[in-house]
């Protein structure tokens, strides 16, 4: 058996394409992080309970209304962030003006409250989630087995991260939300609805947030826990990246995933603290983050 | 979160200052009247845990509160002292006073560490940052052996203090900690009227202001954090004794959320704030685990309440009323 470093190939790429698959994961949701970040100044602490609860709808609309995969993977992204676009309406929305660590509290809170939910509805145990029969499986590339929808995840959220930025960084609509972030006064005053671009933008973290969770329904067990056990570990994505940069939450989120991989092929027992010692060491060298503009 | 905090003085507000002072001494009385008459009238264990957890907010106040700085990351300190006293007393059979002493010694050397890496970002990113740095303890809490992973450390014996007074016998424990309370109080309150915390205060309403007047503002913060983490610390190494275990609940992020929701429910940058916020916590938790409704969610509704309407605390709210100008609350 071929040999890299003394581990076997297979163990290796094994290990490579779980921390690609966390790398997603981390990409995702910290994108939707930046992307709420960049225009509310919200750090969106329910962003773990949003992600937990894109996982339960797919998994709630499948056993009471029997829809397939394929359809919660539309479905829950337009009901988290049809939520979310109504809790920020009503609730977020009245503490832009206040310091901004009052919208991390008001997300905590709702966080809470989201995870106490559905662990009183559904206790603290995971439920699995079947993968559609279209991806099941498994192909052969020669030096290991690849999971089918292992590998559609890794493909998709890298086709879902690319349309978010190009969204952000090259459609007109993009070219209004940055402009929105540097100069909201401003672009109210060209008539621009900019509540509404608000609304809209959290509406679409939070969507983002749905979306992984229905991919990660099949990987992991649906569980109540799965948000909160995620958000700290992106919050340190979030943290190396620096939230200057769309590019640069994605780039972070899958070299963090990729590099907890080979930690647990190298170094096993660490590989829960590995992203949190890498945040300790950038912030020591490079306090504003690997692509932070802001000191 | 500078909103909720006084305006300068005006001159009519210095000449009611003796009668704020005596309207504090007042309040201090009637709280000492308290503090010896709880156990009496409460169940001791209970009197103790509060005790132990409004030290804990009022330390974390000292950061919020007084430095402006939110942690994300103080379970760490909390859960982390408990952890070292814990271990002191039981496998090495340390005399109670030198294994809290161990504990705070243990938090503020983890505050020194966490603080030092924190304080290169401010304000969201700080708390992501403790948050963060907290979690990582936590892993390293679930993994080395001396924790116990999840069974955590159990029957810690509560041992006689200074060898003579067994903590065992009747409400010795009880007044061990009341002192011990009362005396770190003291001290919160002495650093915050002190020199060092009015550059605190300063840095926590204008950081560049601060700066430019030549303060080396990232020593004081670090200071300030050391001094906070050590507070908790002393609180979290009572609570492994008073409780008799320590586990990895005291170290979890969501300790973390609620010592901030009771300096937030009791009022943020209030002496008495933190201590009542904890208290209603404690009483809520203590009620709300013998029925069914679930604690993290009215937890998290009473948090979001407090964000949305009730920013100042329920301290700030009565310090505001005629009552609390009288009184001197603050």
């Amino acid at each position: 058996m071929p040999m890299i470093f003394g581990i076997p190939v297979q163990a290796l790429m094994g290990q490579l394409l779980v921390g690609l698959i966390n790398g997603s994961f981390y990409a995702l949701l910290s994108l939707g992080l930046a992307v709420i970040f960049g225009l509310l100044r919200v750090i969106n602490f329910a962003h773990g309970a949003q992600y937990m609860l894109g996982a339960f709808v797919a998994l709630l609309v499948q056993q009471w209304l029997g829809l397939n995969y394929w359809f919660a993977l539309i479905l829950a992204p337009l009901i988290v962030g049809a939520f979310g676009a109504l809790v920020e309406r009503s609730m977020l929305s009245r503490l832009y003006k206040l310091d901004h660590l009052y919208g991390l509290l008001f997300t905590f809170g709702l966080a809470l409250t989201l995870e106490g939910l559905f662990r009183w509805q559904f206790g603290a145990s995971g439920q699995p989630y079947a993968a559609p029969p279209a991806l099941t499986g498994a192909v052969n590339l020669g030096f290991m087995f690849l999971p089918l929808y292992r590998g559609w995840v890794v493909v998709a959220s890298l086709v879902v991260c690319l349309a978010v930025w190009a969204l952000i960084e090259k459609t007109r609509l993009g070219a209004t939300l940055r402009a929105a972030t540097e100069n909201p006064v401003m672009v109210q005053s060209f008539g621009i609805n900019v509540p509404m671009l608000l609304t809209l933008t959290y509406a679409l973290g939070a969507g983002l947030a749905a979306l992984a969770g229905v991919l990660a329904a099949p990987i992991y067990q649906v569980s109540p826990l799965m948000g909160s056990n995620i958000i700290i570990v992106v919050f340190a994505v979030v943290v190396v990246g620096g939230m200057g940069s769309i590019m640069g939450a994605i780039v972070t989120g899958y070299l963090l995933g990729i590099a907890e991989g080979l930690t647990k092929v190298f170094y096993p027992e660490a590989s829960n603290i590995v992203i949190f010692v890498i945040m300790a060491i950038v912030l020591i060298l490079r306090p504003a983050g690997l692509f932070g503009k802001e000191a | 979160m500078a909103d909720h905090m006084q305006t300068a003085a005006t001159p009519r507000a210095a000449a009611a200052a003796p009668r704020r002072r005596a309207g504090l001494l007042v309040l201090v009385l009637i709280a000492l009247a308290a503090l010896i008459l709880a156990p009496f009238v409460a169940y001791p264990v209970f009197v103790m845990k509060l005790l132990c957890f409004g030290l804990f907010a009022a330390a974390f106040n000292l950061l919020l509160g007084f430095t402006g700085l939110l942690s994300f990351g103080h379970a760490a300190f909390f859960g982390g002292a408990a952890y070292f006293t814990a271990h002191a007393a039981k496998v090495w059979g340390w005399p109670p006073e030198w294994a809290i002493l161990l504990g705070v010694a243990g938090a503020s050397v983890l505050g020194l560490v966490m603080g030092a890496i924190a304080i290169r970002r401010q304000g969201i990113y700080f708390a992501m940052i403790t948050l963060a740095l907290s979690q990582m303890f936590f892993f390293a809490c679930l993994q080395v052996p001396f924790t116990h992973g999840e069974d955590g450390i159990q029957s810690v014996p509560k041992g006689v203090l200074f060898g003579v007074i067994e903590l065992n016998r009747g409400l010795n424990m009880y007044w061990f900690v009341a002192v011990v309370f009362a005396l770190a109080l003291w001290a919160i309150w002495r650093i915050v009227h002190s020199p060092f915390g009015m550059i605190l205060k300063a840095i926590r309403e204008n950081e560049q202001r601060a700066i430019s007047l030549g303060y080396s503002v990232a020593r004081y913060k670090l200071g300030a954090f050391v001094m906070s983490a050590a507070f908790a610390g002393l609180a979290g190494g009572m609570k492994a004794l008073v409780m008799e275990f320590a586990t990895l609940t005291d170290v979890a992020w969501q300790m973390s959320g609620e010592v901030i929701l009771m300096t937030l429910l009791g009022g943020i940058g209030t002496m008495a704030g933190p201590v009542v916020g904890a208290g209603v916590i404690v009483a809520l938790q203590d009620r709300l685990a013998t029925s069914n409704v679930p604690v993290t969610v009215v937890t998290g509704v009473v948090f979001m309440v407090c964000v949305l309407l009730f920013r100042r605390g329920i301290v700030g709210e009565l310090a505001d009323t005629r009552l609390g100008r009288l009184l001197g609350l603050r």
